[in-house]
């Protein structure tokens, strides 16, 4: 039976609790996580409000979006850690399926071959978002760690080939968050950290290899990090226009709807991936430690949730997703703060657009259902 | 689980998860720091230099043009120029609604009301900051009507610029065609951030071909804007390290052309009222002397604009003045081709100099009652290859086709230049057609068409069936008649101009492989009897030779009009007009040393010795009579 951990848990020994903690638990949802994710979405809204240039059709379509994304997590949640691992080697090989899928009948969409039209249109690679870091912690649960040699060859080719097929699309900056998910599972489960210096010193070719797949304009972006002067009129534009933005903002910021950057058209992209500088002009220094202050809370619950796991591929997959988290927050913040290259990453779950808010919020259901699942194996 | 799986440890992986949950967390918040630290400086340390930046003064990178290259004449006389002029220029990212002011300009007569969709797509495709050109070049009733409007149309303002010009239009237009406004094709084609600023491109001719030459370097400024967005002043001063000064723009290219603008002139007034073309070229070198495609039109219309039911006037007029017949024309060649062919036969043995003919006016091919007639109903008598050539009998060559056969002819025929693009610094030059056996078995499918008829040997010998030429390949070929087989690649660029340091690139002539008849003999026999055909007795185009200071040598065709047929829309009277047959003319002179080939194609004109002849000494007096004067 599909839901005997379920049927244990509801007939355990855990008294019902009233209020909203009852209305939770029976939703197998996390409190302070849901928390937090409301807290970031609504700010994330008010920002976007403004970065729409308060456009309120565009503003109701991605509140529509949020609420298709945290029904979703709902639906996840409801599912416990063991059925989501018997799924998982059938999740990953229909993704894998569908990315080939894609690059033999995906529709040109943007130069790239990304979505698949199914009715609705949606991109293979959001599946892997989730179903490579499940893949290989389903691939660990059951055996010794940390990883032997041989495992770990293993791991490597279940992570290798999605990445592979998603940089063929070409989608390099999914294709490359796709493989940290899946490597951030890898290093949780006890990695060398001399393997992992090795890998780290090997990167310095890898580099030069990954340089000879880019596409022009994905080395375009690079050369533009190491000089943006050196093209003001085109692709070193949006940082120019960006770190202006960011720094005319201050401490306090212009005022909400005031930031001339933003509101004047200067900054491009301000709805989708350069949003953080819409709040950085807007807000200011303090209203962008908040919601960076809000990511690291989520980051942590995340963390603490995989502490609090009780089987290895919970442990690991809470791990991964927490942590992917980050480095989508950290990413996007150090490209449009002009720390790294412009990689088409956007600010999770505050910029505009719906696919990759519907995934996110998906692997939080994920981190509840595993909360809320735990069986209490005495000591 | 298999037997010999190792037992997990689910203590010391627990422990070994913390240990790594730890390690994770204390690179993310380090990571974190760097980017809360990047946001520091920024929005703390650099604060107020960026408030500067993006407060109070906005500061605008604005692209600078280079100036397009000028273009000359063989004289350096100005062939395009760039003139000031004023034009009408939005700016989409300080227009607060572009449909309305589109409408309230369109309102006032300063954009046509069909063109408002075009701009819009404009406005979509680049950058919001980047000007979009309305009009390019507005009158003095325009100008000042604009300007007492002004305030009603933030966003929009005039901008003095220069324009492309043309000072003598009509003469050159197909030779050195035109600019014409920048289109998203256009965009696509070339490099983005190089036309930044640049409003037009080289659409066809010389303008075209030597883009890369003439367009120059883009160059780039700072503009300061005030807080409605309206330009102030040019910044020179810089706010920051983060912005480049400026980069002053490089003029494009000078090119002096081969051309003679005279010599268009005289070919242009020739051609007035009828359709046809001129090309003439320097034996010696390759050089275009004169280009001409008639009718005409005037250039100076694509480079300011023209709506677009001007453009469809062009376009849909039954003379096709747009089409340039010079390099795009085909036709047949007639019996300009005979010299060529009679120095073929010649170094085939197909025919000697003494061999003689008697025509009567028409041939037949041996068992066959087709009789293939000769232009002079009559005949021509006893004719000799001499008398052949300056009297054009047709018969004559009839039968020395035969034994010359058509793949030899399509062979020499080639090496003339024929059948294939002259390679002129020019695109969409046509190839013309010289048959061949191997080629009608490779053009039609059909089994039955695939094999050459006798018959159409015959015709080939005139220059009628299945060979067409273009006027430039015939001036061509004329040119290594005249250099007895010497080739040139022809060429319409002669030097190149660097206009900041003064260097100046002359282009070398290139010799191509010349016409393998090496026996000096033939050439003058040919040659004598091409002198004949205008300064002999009794040669076909004696009236037009006649009186010339120098010695001059040319072969007349007139071709009969097939294609017309097919175009079944005229009127009758229209109709038999056009079925006249085309004239045809090919000379050089001065005999010795000759420096100028030229071909004369005049649609519809009937007698090429007639009509087209008196036009080459036309052009021959222009140029020989002028001073002798290289580049």
């Amino acid at each position: 039976m599909i839901f005997s951990d379920t049927q244990q848990m509801f007939g355990g020994k855990e008294a019902p609790i009233g209020g909203v903690g009852s209305i939770l638990q029976r939703l197998h949802l996390d409190g302070p996580l849901l928390g937090a994710l409301l807290l970031i979405s609504g700010f994330g809204l008010v920002v976007l409000y403004s970065a729409v240039a308060q456009d309120m059709d565009l503003w109701l379509q991605q509140v529509v979006r949020l609420v298709v994304a945290l029904l979703g997590m709902i639906v996840i949640a409801q599912f416990p850690p063991d059925v989501l691992r018997r799924w998982t080697p059938w999740g990953y090989l229909a993704g894998l399926f569908l990315l080939v899928l894609v690059l033999v009948t995906g529709e040109a969409s943007q130069g790239a071959q990304r979505w698949l039209d199914v009715g609705i249109r949606f991109q293979p690679s959001e599946i892997m978002k989730l179903a490579v870091p499940m893949m290989a912690a389903w691939y660990l649960h059951d055996r010794q760690l940390p990883p032997k040699f041989l495992n770990l060859l293993v791991l490597a080719v279940l992570i290798v080939v999605p990445t592979v097929l998603i940089a063929k699309q070409p989608d390099l900056g999914t294709s490359l968050l796709i493989a940290t998910a899946g490597i951030l599972v890898i290093i949780l489960a006890g990695l060398s950290i001399r393997l992992m210096f090795v890998l780290g010193v090997s990167a310095v070719p890898g580099a030069y290899v990954l340089w000879q797949f880019m596409q022009d304009y994905q080395k375009q972006r690079v050369l533009t990090l190491l000089n943006p002067d050196s093209d003001p009129l085109g692709a070193g534009y949006n940082i120019i226009q960006s770190k202006i933005a960011i720094g005319s903002g201050g401490l306090f910021g212009k005022g909400w709807t005031n930031g001339s950057q933003a509101q004047l058209e200067f900054l491009p992209e301000r709805d989708t991936d350069f949003i953080f500088a819409v709040m950085g002009e807007e807000l200011g220094l303090l209203g962008v430690l908040g919601l960076l202050g809000l990511y690291l809370f989520v980051v942590g619950r995340g963390l603490y949730i995989a502490m609090q796991a009780r089987d290895t591929f919970s442990r690991l997959l809470a791990g991964s997703i927490s942590l992917t988290f980050f480095v989508y927050v950290f990413v996007n913040t150090a490209m449009v703060t002009g720390l790294v290259p412009v990689v088409g990453i956007p600010l999770p779950l505050v910029s505009y657009g719906g696919t990759s808010m519907v995934t996110l919020m998906a692997g939080f259901g994920i981190l509840m259902s595993i909360h809320r699942h735990r069986k209490f194996v005495p000591h | 689980m298999s037997l010999f799986a190792p037992i997990k440890d689910h203590h010391s992986e627990t422990q070994m998860f913390a240990a790594r949950v730890a390690l994770c967390s204390v690179i993310s918040i380090l990571l974190l720091g760097i980017v809360v630290a990047r946001l520091v400086q920024l929005q703390i340390y650099d604060h107020e230099l960026f408030a500067k930046k993006s407060q109070g003064n906005r500061v605008r990178i604005e692209a600078v043009p280079p100036t397009r290259g000028l273009i000359f004449d063989r004289r350096g006389r100005v062939l395009a120029e760039n003139l000031p002029a004023y034009q009408l220029e939005l700016i989409p990212e300080q227009v607060p609604d572009l449909d309305d002011t589109l409408a309230r300009l369109a309102n006032i007569g300063l954009i046509k009301e069909e063109d408002i969709p075009r701009f819009n797509g404009l406005s979509d495709s680049g950058p919001r900051f980047k000007p979009i050109t309305l009009r390019f070049r507005l009158t003095e009733d325009e100008i000042a009507n604009f300007a007492v409007q002004r305030p009603r149309f933030p966003g929009v303002d005039l901008q003095p610029r220069l324009v492309r010009h043309y000072p003598d239009g009509k003469l050159i237009a197909h030779a050195i065609g035109y600019v014409g406004a920048l289109s998203t094709a256009d965009l696509d084609r070339l490099d983005g951030a190089a036309y930044a600023g640049t409003s037009h491109t080289g659409k066809t001719g010389v303008e075209h071909f030597n883009e890369e030459l003439l367009h120059g370097h883009v160059g780039f400024r700072q503009v300061v804007t005030n807080a409605l967005g309206r330009k102030v002043a040019a910044e020179t001063r810089d706010f920051s390290d983060s912005l480049p000064v400026g980069e002053s723009p490089e003029p494009g290219d000078n090119l002096t052309l081969s051309l003679d603008l005279d010599l268009q002139r005289i070919a242009t007034q020739a051609l007035d009222g009828k359709r046809g073309s001129i090309v003439a070229i320097d034996p010696g070198n390759g050089e275009i002397l004169a280009l001409v495609s008639a009718p005409s039109f005037d250039p100076n219309a694509f480079a300011t604009g023209m709506s677009p039911s001007e453009y469809n006037a062009l376009q849909n007029n039954e003379n096709r003045p747009l089409f340039n017949r010079a390099v795009r024309g085909s036709y047949p060649p007639g019996s300009t081709i005979k010299p060529m062919l009679a120095l073929a036969a010649l170094e085939v043995g197909a025919t000697n100099l003494t061999r003689r003919t008697v025509c009567v006016g028409w041939y037949s091919l041996p068992g066959s009652s087709h009789r293939y007639r000769d232009w002079r109903r009559q005949g021509h008598g006893e004719v000799d290859l001499h008398d052949a050539l300056s009297q054009s009998c047709d018969v004559y060559f009839y039968e020395i086709s035969r034994d010359i056969g058509i793949d030899t002819m399509q062979q020499y025929l080639d090496q003339f230049g024929l059948g294939h693009a002259t390679g002129l610094d020019m695109v969409g030059e046509s190839s013309g057609l010289v048959p061949s056996r191997a080629w009608k078995r490779s053009a039609f499918s059909e089994r039955a068409d695939q094999v050459w008829f006798p018959g159409e040997t015959i015709i080939a010998s005139i220059g009628q069936g299945y060979m067409l030429a273009t006027p430039l390949q015939l001036a061509n070929a004329a040119a290594a008649l005249a250099a007895r087989g010497k080739r040139f690649k022809p060429h319409m660029v002669a030097a190149i101009e660097d206009p900041l340091s003064g260097e100046r690139t002359i282009m070398a002539p290139e010799r191509l492989p010349g016409v393998q008849i090496e026996n000096e003999f033939y050439w003058d026999n040919v040659i004598a009897a091409m002198h004949d055909v205008m300064q002999g007795p009794s040669g076909t185009a004696r009236a037009a030779g006649r009186g010339a200071s120098y010695e001059m040598a040319g072969k007349s065709g007139t071709a009969q009009v097939f294609t017309v047929a097919q175009e079944d829309d005229y009127k009758d009277l229209e109709l038999e007009e056009r079925l006249k047959d085309h004239a045809l003319f090919i000379a050089f002179a001065p005999l010795e040393n000759p420096r100028i080939a030229v071909a004369i194609v005049i649609e519809n004109a009937e007698s090429g010795s007639r009509v087209a002849a008196p036009v080459a000494r036309a052009i021959m007096d222009q140029y020989l009579g002028a001073a002798d004067d290289d580049i």
